[in-house]
Protein backbone atom coordinates (compact mmCIF):
# COMPACT_ATOMS: atom_id res chain seq x y z
CA UNK A 1 0.00 0.00 0.00
CA UNK A 2 2.89 2.35 0.83
CA UNK A 3 4.63 2.11 -2.57
CA UNK A 4 1.27 2.54 -4.29
CA UNK A 5 0.66 5.67 -2.25
CA UNK A 6 4.01 7.19 -3.19
CA UNK A 7 3.44 6.28 -6.84
CA UNK A 8 0.08 8.03 -6.70
CA UNK A 9 1.79 11.11 -5.21
CA UNK A 10 4.23 11.15 -8.12
CA UNK A 11 1.47 10.48 -10.63
CA UNK A 12 -0.59 13.36 -9.24
CA UNK A 13 2.39 15.67 -9.55
CA UNK A 14 2.82 14.48 -13.14
CA UNK A 15 -0.78 15.42 -13.91
CA UNK A 16 -0.24 18.86 -12.36
CA UNK A 17 2.93 19.42 -14.41
CA UNK A 18 1.31 18.22 -17.61
CA UNK A 19 -1.72 20.41 -17.07
CA UNK A 20 0.47 23.44 -16.42
CA UNK A 21 2.62 22.81 -19.49
CA UNK A 22 0.14 21.66 -22.10
CA UNK A 23 -3.31 23.08 -21.39
CA UNK A 24 -4.23 26.58 -22.44
CA UNK A 25 -7.55 27.95 -21.16
CA UNK A 26 -7.23 28.81 -17.49
CA UNK A 27 -10.38 26.98 -16.40
CA UNK A 28 -9.36 23.70 -18.04
CA UNK A 29 -5.83 24.01 -16.70
CA UNK A 30 -7.13 24.73 -13.19
CA UNK A 31 -9.47 21.76 -13.41
CA UNK A 32 -6.68 19.37 -14.33
CA UNK A 33 -4.34 20.86 -11.72
CA UNK A 34 -6.99 20.25 -9.07
CA UNK A 35 -7.53 16.73 -10.42
CA UNK A 36 -3.79 16.12 -9.98
CA UNK A 37 -3.99 17.44 -6.44
CA UNK A 38 -6.90 15.02 -5.85
CA UNK A 39 -4.75 12.10 -7.01
CA UNK A 40 -2.00 13.29 -4.67
CA UNK A 41 -4.53 13.44 -1.84
CA UNK A 42 -5.45 9.83 -2.53
CA UNK A 43 -1.75 8.88 -2.51
CA UNK A 44 -1.17 10.76 0.73
CA UNK A 45 -4.14 9.00 2.34
CA UNK A 46 -2.74 5.62 1.29
CA UNK A 47 0.74 6.43 2.63
CA UNK A 48 -0.67 7.67 5.94
CA UNK A 49 -2.90 4.61 6.22
CA UNK A 50 0.05 2.33 5.55
CA UNK A 51 1.95 3.95 8.40
CA UNK A 52 -0.78 3.84 11.02
CA UNK A 53 0.33 1.25 13.52
CA UNK A 54 -2.60 -0.89 14.70
CA UNK A 55 -3.48 0.15 18.24
CA UNK A 56 -2.53 -3.19 19.77
CA UNK A 57 0.96 -3.11 18.20
CA UNK A 58 1.98 0.44 19.09
CA UNK A 59 4.02 -0.12 22.23
CA UNK B 1 20.77 46.20 -5.71
CA UNK B 2 22.24 49.33 -4.10
CA UNK B 3 24.94 49.13 -1.44
CA UNK B 4 22.53 50.31 1.26
CA UNK B 5 19.99 47.62 0.40
CA UNK B 6 22.78 45.00 0.29
CA UNK B 7 23.86 46.03 3.80
CA UNK B 8 20.27 45.95 5.04
CA UNK B 9 19.82 42.52 3.52
CA UNK B 10 23.06 41.29 5.11
CA UNK B 11 21.92 42.45 8.55
CA UNK B 12 18.59 40.64 8.08
CA UNK B 13 20.35 37.45 6.96
CA UNK B 14 22.57 37.56 10.05
CA UNK B 15 19.44 37.44 12.24
CA UNK B 16 18.43 34.06 10.76
CA UNK B 17 20.69 31.94 13.03
CA UNK B 18 18.49 33.12 15.91
CA UNK B 19 15.62 31.22 14.28
CA UNK B 20 17.82 28.13 14.22
CA UNK B 21 18.73 28.67 17.87
CA UNK B 22 15.04 29.01 18.66
CA UNK B 23 14.16 25.74 16.95
CA UNK B 24 17.08 23.94 18.62
CA UNK B 25 16.09 25.18 22.09
CA UNK B 26 12.47 24.30 21.47
CA UNK B 27 13.32 20.75 20.36
CA UNK B 28 15.55 20.36 23.40
CA UNK B 29 12.97 21.67 25.82
CA UNK B 30 10.22 19.47 24.39
CA UNK B 31 12.40 16.35 24.68
CA UNK B 32 13.48 14.42 27.76
CA UNK B 33 16.13 15.65 30.17
CA UNK B 34 18.30 12.60 29.53
CA UNK B 35 18.62 13.56 25.84
CA UNK B 36 19.01 17.34 26.22
CA UNK B 37 22.74 17.67 25.51
CA UNK B 38 22.45 15.22 22.62
CA UNK B 39 19.64 17.23 21.02
CA UNK B 40 21.59 20.49 21.24
CA UNK B 41 24.76 18.87 19.90
CA UNK B 42 22.80 17.23 17.07
CA UNK B 43 21.32 20.64 16.23
CA UNK B 44 24.79 22.15 16.06
CA UNK B 45 26.10 19.27 13.92
CA UNK B 46 23.08 19.55 11.63
CA UNK B 47 23.77 23.26 11.05
CA UNK B 48 27.44 22.50 10.43
CA UNK B 49 26.75 19.62 8.03
CA UNK B 50 24.17 21.65 6.12
CA UNK B 51 26.55 24.59 5.72
CA UNK B 52 29.44 22.43 4.49
CA UNK B 53 27.34 20.31 2.13
CA UNK B 54 25.52 23.34 0.73
CA UNK B 55 28.87 25.05 0.19
CA UNK B 56 30.35 21.93 -1.46
CA UNK B 57 27.59 21.19 -3.94
CA UNK B 58 24.14 22.34 -2.78
CA UNK B 59 24.53 25.73 -4.40
CA UNK B 60 25.48 24.04 -7.71
CA UNK B 61 21.88 22.88 -8.10
CA UNK B 62 20.22 25.93 -6.64
CA UNK B 63 22.03 28.87 -8.19
CA UNK B 64 20.39 32.25 -8.29
CA UNK B 65 17.92 33.96 -10.59
CA UNK B 66 19.44 35.11 -13.86
CA UNK B 67 22.50 32.87 -13.64
CA UNK B 68 23.54 29.73 -15.51
CA UNK B 69 20.99 26.89 -15.44
CA UNK B 70 19.88 23.75 -17.27
CA UNK B 71 16.78 24.63 -19.26
CA UNK B 72 14.58 22.30 -21.32
CA UNK B 73 11.86 23.45 -23.68
CA UNK B 74 8.43 21.94 -23.20
CA UNK B 75 5.70 22.89 -25.65
CA UNK B 76 7.79 25.86 -26.81
CA UNK B 77 8.27 27.29 -23.31
CA UNK B 78 11.53 27.14 -21.34
CA UNK B 79 11.47 25.04 -18.13
CA UNK B 80 14.38 25.80 -15.86
CA UNK B 81 15.15 22.65 -13.82
CA UNK B 82 18.65 22.86 -12.30
CA UNK B 83 21.21 25.50 -11.54
CA UNK B 84 24.59 25.14 -13.25
CA UNK B 85 26.98 26.69 -10.76
CA UNK B 86 30.46 25.45 -9.90
CA UNK B 87 31.10 23.60 -6.62
CA UNK B 88 32.55 25.31 -3.54
CA UNK B 89 31.05 28.72 -4.46
CA UNK B 90 33.90 29.05 -6.97
CA UNK B 91 31.72 30.81 -9.53
CA UNK B 92 30.72 33.49 -7.01
CA UNK B 93 32.31 36.81 -6.21
CA UNK B 94 31.87 37.58 -2.52
CA UNK B 95 31.23 41.28 -2.99
CA UNK B 96 27.78 41.76 -1.51
CA UNK B 97 26.12 41.22 -4.88
CA UNK B 98 22.76 39.44 -5.04
CA UNK B 99 24.18 35.95 -5.81
CA UNK B 100 26.64 36.16 -2.92
CA UNK B 101 23.86 37.23 -0.54
CA UNK B 102 21.71 34.37 -1.84
CA UNK B 103 24.54 31.90 -1.14
CA UNK B 104 24.92 33.19 2.42
CA UNK B 105 21.20 33.22 3.18
CA UNK B 106 20.76 29.76 1.73
CA UNK B 107 23.51 28.24 3.85
CA UNK B 108 21.40 29.28 6.82
CA UNK B 109 18.16 28.32 5.06
CA UNK B 110 19.36 24.79 4.33
CA UNK B 111 20.44 24.43 7.96
CA UNK B 112 17.09 25.67 9.21
CA UNK B 113 15.22 23.22 6.99
CA UNK B 114 17.46 20.37 8.17
CA UNK B 115 16.89 21.30 11.81
CA UNK B 116 13.13 20.79 11.57
CA UNK B 117 13.20 16.94 11.41
CA UNK B 118 15.18 16.90 14.66
CA UNK B 119 12.01 17.92 16.47
CA UNK B 120 10.32 14.73 15.24
CA UNK B 121 13.30 12.51 16.00
CA UNK B 122 14.18 13.83 19.46
CA UNK B 123 15.11 11.20 22.07
CA UNK B 124 15.83 8.41 19.55
CA UNK B 125 17.61 9.77 16.43
CA UNK B 126 21.30 8.87 16.38
CA UNK B 127 23.81 11.64 15.73
CA UNK B 128 25.61 10.04 12.76
CA UNK B 129 22.52 9.18 10.69
CA UNK B 130 21.05 12.61 11.52
CA UNK B 131 24.11 14.22 9.90
CA UNK B 132 23.91 11.97 6.83
CA UNK B 133 20.19 12.68 6.49
CA UNK B 134 21.02 16.38 6.74
CA UNK B 135 23.59 16.01 3.96
CA UNK B 136 20.90 14.54 1.69
CA UNK B 137 18.49 17.35 2.53
CA UNK B 138 21.00 20.19 2.20
CA UNK B 139 22.73 18.68 -0.83
CA UNK B 140 19.82 17.48 -2.94
CA UNK B 141 16.24 17.95 -1.75
CA UNK B 142 16.41 21.53 -0.53
CA UNK B 143 18.52 23.08 -3.32
CA UNK B 144 16.40 21.44 -6.00
CA UNK B 145 13.11 22.86 -4.77
CA UNK B 146 14.73 26.17 -3.80
CA UNK B 147 16.02 26.52 -7.38
CA UNK B 148 12.54 25.99 -8.76
CA UNK B 149 11.05 28.55 -6.37
CA UNK B 150 13.86 31.07 -5.86
CA UNK B 151 16.62 30.42 -8.37
CA UNK B 152 14.71 31.42 -11.49
CA UNK B 153 13.30 27.89 -11.82
CA UNK B 154 10.09 26.79 -13.49
CA UNK B 155 7.85 27.42 -10.44
CA UNK B 156 8.90 31.05 -10.28
CA UNK B 157 8.27 31.39 -14.04
CA UNK B 158 4.67 30.11 -13.95
CA UNK B 159 3.44 33.69 -14.07
CA UNK B 160 5.58 34.78 -17.03
CA UNK B 161 4.96 31.72 -19.19
CA UNK B 162 1.52 30.51 -18.13
CA UNK B 163 -0.22 33.54 -16.67
CA UNK B 164 -0.44 32.12 -13.14
CA UNK B 165 -0.23 35.33 -11.13
CA UNK B 166 3.35 36.37 -10.50
CA UNK B 167 4.55 32.75 -10.39
CA UNK B 168 4.91 30.68 -7.22
CA UNK B 169 5.20 33.12 -4.31
CA UNK B 170 7.17 32.13 -1.22
CA UNK B 171 8.92 35.23 0.07
CA UNK B 172 10.25 33.91 3.39
CA UNK B 173 10.47 30.19 2.72
CA UNK B 174 7.21 28.70 4.00
CA UNK B 175 7.48 26.09 1.26
CA UNK B 176 11.22 25.91 0.53
CA UNK B 177 12.30 25.75 4.17
CA UNK B 178 9.32 24.94 6.39
CA UNK B 179 7.20 22.50 4.38
CA UNK B 180 10.31 20.77 3.02
CA UNK B 181 11.62 20.37 6.59
CA UNK B 182 8.19 19.45 7.96
CA UNK B 183 7.56 16.71 5.39
CA UNK B 184 11.06 15.33 6.02
CA UNK B 185 10.19 15.38 9.74
CA UNK B 186 7.15 13.21 9.01
CA UNK B 187 9.36 10.77 7.10
CA UNK B 188 11.83 10.65 10.00
CA UNK B 189 9.03 10.11 12.55
CA UNK B 190 7.68 7.21 10.48
CA UNK B 191 11.09 5.64 9.89
CA UNK B 192 12.19 5.91 13.53
CA UNK B 193 8.85 4.87 15.02
CA UNK B 194 7.48 6.13 18.34
CA UNK B 195 9.52 6.43 21.53
CA UNK B 196 9.30 3.48 23.88
CA UNK B 197 6.44 4.01 26.28
CA UNK B 198 4.70 6.55 24.06
CA UNK B 199 1.87 4.14 23.32
CA UNK B 200 0.47 1.62 25.75
CA UNK B 201 -0.22 -1.98 24.76
CA UNK B 202 -3.83 -1.00 24.12
CA UNK B 203 -2.66 1.79 21.78
CA UNK B 204 -3.44 4.75 24.02
CA UNK B 205 -1.03 7.65 23.54
CA UNK B 206 0.75 8.72 26.73
CA UNK B 207 1.69 12.35 27.29
CA UNK B 208 5.48 12.61 27.55
CA UNK B 209 5.82 16.26 28.57
CA UNK B 210 8.90 18.26 27.63
CA UNK B 211 11.51 18.63 30.33
CA UNK B 212 12.12 22.40 30.14
CA UNK B 213 9.17 24.69 29.39
CA UNK B 214 11.29 27.80 29.95
CA UNK B 215 13.58 26.74 27.08
CA UNK B 216 10.52 26.24 24.89
CA UNK B 217 9.08 29.67 25.64
CA UNK B 218 12.43 31.44 25.41
CA UNK B 219 12.79 29.80 22.01
CA UNK B 220 9.64 31.60 20.85
CA UNK B 221 11.26 35.00 21.43
CA UNK B 222 14.46 33.99 19.65
CA UNK B 223 12.51 32.48 16.76
CA UNK B 224 10.51 35.71 16.40
CA UNK B 225 13.69 37.78 15.87
CA UNK B 226 15.16 35.16 13.55
CA UNK B 227 11.97 34.85 11.52
CA UNK B 228 11.75 38.61 11.04
CA UNK B 229 15.23 38.45 9.50
CA UNK B 230 14.32 35.37 7.47
CA UNK B 231 11.16 36.92 6.05
CA UNK B 232 12.76 40.32 5.41
CA UNK B 233 15.85 38.92 3.68
CA UNK B 234 13.76 36.47 1.66
CA UNK B 235 11.37 39.18 0.49
CA UNK B 236 14.27 41.42 -0.58
CA UNK B 237 16.24 38.66 -2.30
CA UNK B 238 13.57 36.43 -3.81
CA UNK B 239 10.26 38.29 -4.04
CA UNK B 240 11.56 41.58 -5.40
CA UNK B 241 10.13 43.54 -2.47
CA UNK B 242 11.50 47.06 -1.98
CA UNK B 243 13.30 47.95 1.25
CA UNK B 244 10.34 50.20 2.10
CA UNK B 245 8.23 47.07 2.61
CA UNK B 246 10.33 45.90 5.57
CA UNK B 247 8.02 47.57 8.09
CA UNK B 248 5.01 45.73 6.69
CA UNK B 249 6.98 42.46 6.67
CA UNK B 250 7.91 42.86 10.36
CA UNK B 251 4.31 43.76 11.26
CA UNK B 252 2.89 40.80 9.31
CA UNK B 253 5.36 38.44 10.99
CA UNK B 254 4.58 39.71 14.47
CA UNK B 255 0.82 39.78 13.99
CA UNK B 256 0.65 36.31 12.51
CA UNK B 257 2.68 34.80 15.37
CA UNK B 258 0.72 36.68 18.03
CA UNK B 259 -2.66 35.74 16.63
CA UNK B 260 -1.59 32.11 16.30
CA UNK B 261 -0.32 31.91 19.89
CA UNK B 262 -3.51 33.49 21.22
CA UNK B 263 -5.65 31.14 19.13
CA UNK B 264 -3.71 28.19 20.58
CA UNK B 265 -4.17 29.57 24.10
CA UNK B 266 -7.92 30.00 23.63
CA UNK B 267 -8.34 26.55 22.09
CA UNK B 268 -6.34 24.75 24.77
CA UNK B 269 -8.06 26.79 27.52
CA UNK B 270 -11.45 25.81 26.10
CA UNK B 271 -10.60 22.15 25.63
CA UNK B 272 -8.44 21.39 28.67
CA UNK B 273 -9.51 24.06 31.15
CA UNK B 274 -6.16 25.88 31.08
CA UNK B 275 -3.75 27.08 28.40
CA UNK B 276 -1.09 24.57 27.41
CA UNK B 277 2.39 26.15 27.30
CA UNK B 278 3.94 23.81 24.75
CA UNK B 279 0.97 24.04 22.38
CA UNK B 280 0.97 27.84 22.69
CA UNK B 281 4.66 27.82 21.78
CA UNK B 282 3.93 25.52 18.85
CA UNK B 283 1.13 27.88 17.82
CA UNK B 284 3.48 30.87 17.98
CA UNK B 285 6.02 29.22 15.70
CA UNK B 286 3.20 27.97 13.46
CA UNK B 287 2.14 31.60 13.04
CA UNK B 288 5.69 32.60 12.16
CA UNK B 289 5.82 29.79 9.59
CA UNK B 290 2.47 30.78 8.04
CA UNK B 291 3.62 34.41 7.77
CA UNK B 292 6.64 33.46 5.69
CA UNK B 293 4.93 32.78 2.38
CA UNK B 294 3.12 36.07 1.90
CA UNK B 295 5.00 38.48 4.16
CA UNK B 296 4.96 41.90 2.57
CA UNK B 297 2.03 40.87 0.36
CA UNK B 298 -0.56 40.49 3.14
CA UNK B 299 -2.32 43.38 4.83
CA UNK B 300 -1.87 43.36 8.63
CA UNK B 301 -5.47 42.24 9.17
CA UNK B 302 -5.08 39.34 6.75
CA UNK B 303 -1.79 38.38 8.41
CA UNK B 304 -3.57 38.23 11.77
CA UNK B 305 -6.37 36.05 10.37
CA UNK B 306 -3.77 33.82 8.71
CA UNK B 307 -2.15 33.47 12.13
CA UNK B 308 -5.42 32.55 13.85
CA UNK B 309 -6.06 29.76 11.35
CA UNK B 310 -2.43 28.57 11.62
CA UNK B 311 -2.66 28.47 15.43
CA UNK B 312 -5.89 26.47 15.28
CA UNK B 313 -4.49 24.07 12.67
CA UNK B 314 -1.32 23.47 14.69
CA UNK B 315 -3.14 22.90 17.97
CA UNK B 316 -5.66 20.47 16.52
CA UNK B 317 -3.28 18.63 14.21
CA UNK B 318 -0.73 17.94 16.98
CA UNK B 319 -3.38 15.88 18.76
CA UNK B 320 -4.64 14.31 15.54
CA UNK B 321 -1.19 13.11 14.53
CA UNK B 322 -0.32 11.94 18.04
CA UNK B 323 -3.51 10.13 19.00
CA UNK B 324 -5.11 8.97 15.75
CA UNK B 325 -2.19 8.50 13.36
CA UNK B 326 0.37 7.24 15.88
CA UNK B 327 3.01 9.78 14.77
CA UNK B 328 5.31 10.47 17.73
CA UNK B 329 6.56 13.99 17.00
CA UNK B 330 7.80 15.48 20.31
CA UNK B 331 8.61 18.88 18.79
CA UNK B 332 5.40 19.16 16.77
CA UNK B 333 7.48 19.70 13.63
CA UNK B 334 4.97 18.18 11.22
CA UNK B 335 2.11 20.36 12.45
CA UNK B 336 4.14 23.53 12.95
CA UNK B 337 6.16 23.42 9.76
CA UNK B 338 4.39 21.24 7.19
CA UNK B 339 0.75 22.02 7.98
CA UNK B 340 1.09 25.70 8.95
CA UNK B 341 3.50 26.24 6.04
CA UNK B 342 1.07 24.75 3.54
CA UNK B 343 -1.69 26.95 4.92
CA UNK B 344 0.57 30.00 4.65
CA UNK B 345 1.29 29.26 0.98
CA UNK B 346 -2.41 28.94 0.23
CA UNK B 347 -3.29 32.08 2.20
CA UNK B 348 -0.68 34.10 0.30
CA UNK B 349 -2.27 33.07 -3.00
CA UNK B 350 -5.87 33.60 -1.95
CA UNK B 351 -5.76 36.66 0.30
CA UNK B 352 -2.53 38.48 -0.56
CA UNK B 353 -2.15 41.60 -2.68
CA UNK B 354 -1.41 39.46 -5.72
CA UNK B 355 -2.99 38.85 -9.15
CA UNK B 356 -6.25 36.89 -9.20
CA UNK B 357 -4.78 33.70 -10.64
CA UNK B 358 -2.02 33.53 -8.02
CA UNK B 359 -3.78 30.72 -6.14
CA UNK B 360 -3.14 28.34 -9.03
CA UNK B 361 0.63 28.91 -8.88
CA UNK B 362 0.50 28.29 -5.14
CA UNK B 363 -1.42 25.03 -5.66
CA UNK B 364 1.16 23.90 -8.23
CA UNK B 365 3.92 24.68 -5.69
CA UNK B 366 2.17 22.74 -2.92
CA UNK B 367 1.53 19.84 -5.30
CA UNK B 368 5.26 19.81 -6.06
CA UNK B 369 6.14 19.72 -2.37
CA UNK B 370 3.81 16.79 -1.67
CA UNK B 371 4.19 15.02 -5.03
CA UNK B 372 7.96 15.28 -5.47
CA UNK B 373 9.77 16.52 -2.34
CA UNK B 374 7.89 14.23 0.05
CA UNK B 375 8.51 10.95 -1.88
CA UNK B 376 12.13 11.99 -2.47
CA UNK B 377 12.67 12.69 1.25
CA UNK B 378 11.04 9.43 2.31
CA UNK B 379 12.86 7.27 -0.22
CA UNK B 380 16.28 8.76 0.51
CA UNK B 381 15.84 8.41 4.29
CA UNK B 382 14.40 4.90 3.93
CA UNK B 383 17.42 3.81 1.88
CA UNK B 384 19.74 5.49 4.40
CA UNK B 385 18.00 3.61 7.20
CA UNK B 386 18.60 0.27 5.44
CA UNK B 387 22.37 0.80 5.44
CA UNK B 388 22.83 3.02 8.49
CA UNK B 389 20.04 2.46 11.05
CA UNK B 390 18.80 5.81 12.25
CA UNK B 391 17.19 4.75 15.52
CA UNK B 392 19.17 4.17 18.69
CA UNK B 393 19.12 0.70 20.28
CA UNK B 394 16.48 -0.02 22.96
CA UNK B 395 19.25 -0.05 25.59
CA UNK B 396 20.47 3.35 24.43
CA UNK B 397 16.97 4.78 24.51
CA UNK B 398 16.46 3.40 28.01
CA UNK B 399 19.78 4.88 29.14
CA UNK B 400 19.16 8.22 27.45
CA UNK B 401 20.87 9.66 24.37
CA UNK B 402 23.22 11.80 26.46
CA UNK B 403 24.85 8.92 28.32
CA UNK B 404 24.60 6.47 25.44
CA UNK B 405 26.07 8.60 22.65
CA UNK B 406 27.96 11.34 24.49
CA UNK B 407 28.97 9.63 27.70
CA UNK B 408 27.73 12.42 29.96
CA UNK B 409 24.38 13.93 30.84
CA UNK B 410 23.26 17.52 30.36
CA UNK B 411 22.30 17.91 34.02
CA UNK B 412 24.77 15.86 36.07
CA UNK B 413 23.48 17.34 39.34
CA UNK B 414 20.07 15.79 38.80
CA UNK B 415 19.75 12.05 39.33
CA UNK B 416 16.00 11.60 39.37
CA UNK B 417 14.63 9.33 36.60
CA UNK B 418 11.00 8.62 35.94
CA UNK B 419 10.67 5.22 34.34
CA UNK B 420 7.89 6.46 32.10
CA UNK B 421 9.02 4.34 29.18
CA UNK B 422 7.83 1.11 30.83
CA UNK B 423 4.68 -0.31 29.28
CA UNK B 424 1.50 0.52 31.08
Amino acid sequence: MKPAGFLLLLAGWGIVLTAAALLEPTAVRAGFVLAGVGVEGLGLALVIRAHIVPRGDRS
Amino acid sequence: MSEAVSMLCLVMILLVPLAALGLALMNTGLGRSRSAAHTMLTALCIMATAAVVYFAFGFCWQGAAGRAAHIFNINGKPWNWFGAESPFFSSLTMDGSLPSLVALSQMFGAGLAALIPLGAGTDRWRLGPACVSTAILAGVTYPLFAHWAWGGGWLSQLGVHYGMGRGYLDAGGAGCIQVTGGLTALCIAWILGPRRGKYSSSGMAAALPGHHTVFVLLACFLAWIGWTGLNASGALLFAGSPSSSLVLIAIDTMLSASAAALAAAVITRTRFGRPDASLCANGWVGGLVASSAGCGFLSPAVAAVTGVVAGALVTLSVEWLDVYLGVDDPGGSVSVNAIAGTWGLLAAGMFGRVPESQWLAQVVGIATLFGFVFPLAFTSNWVLNRFFPQRVSPEGEWQGMDLHELGAGAYPEFVIHREDFIQR
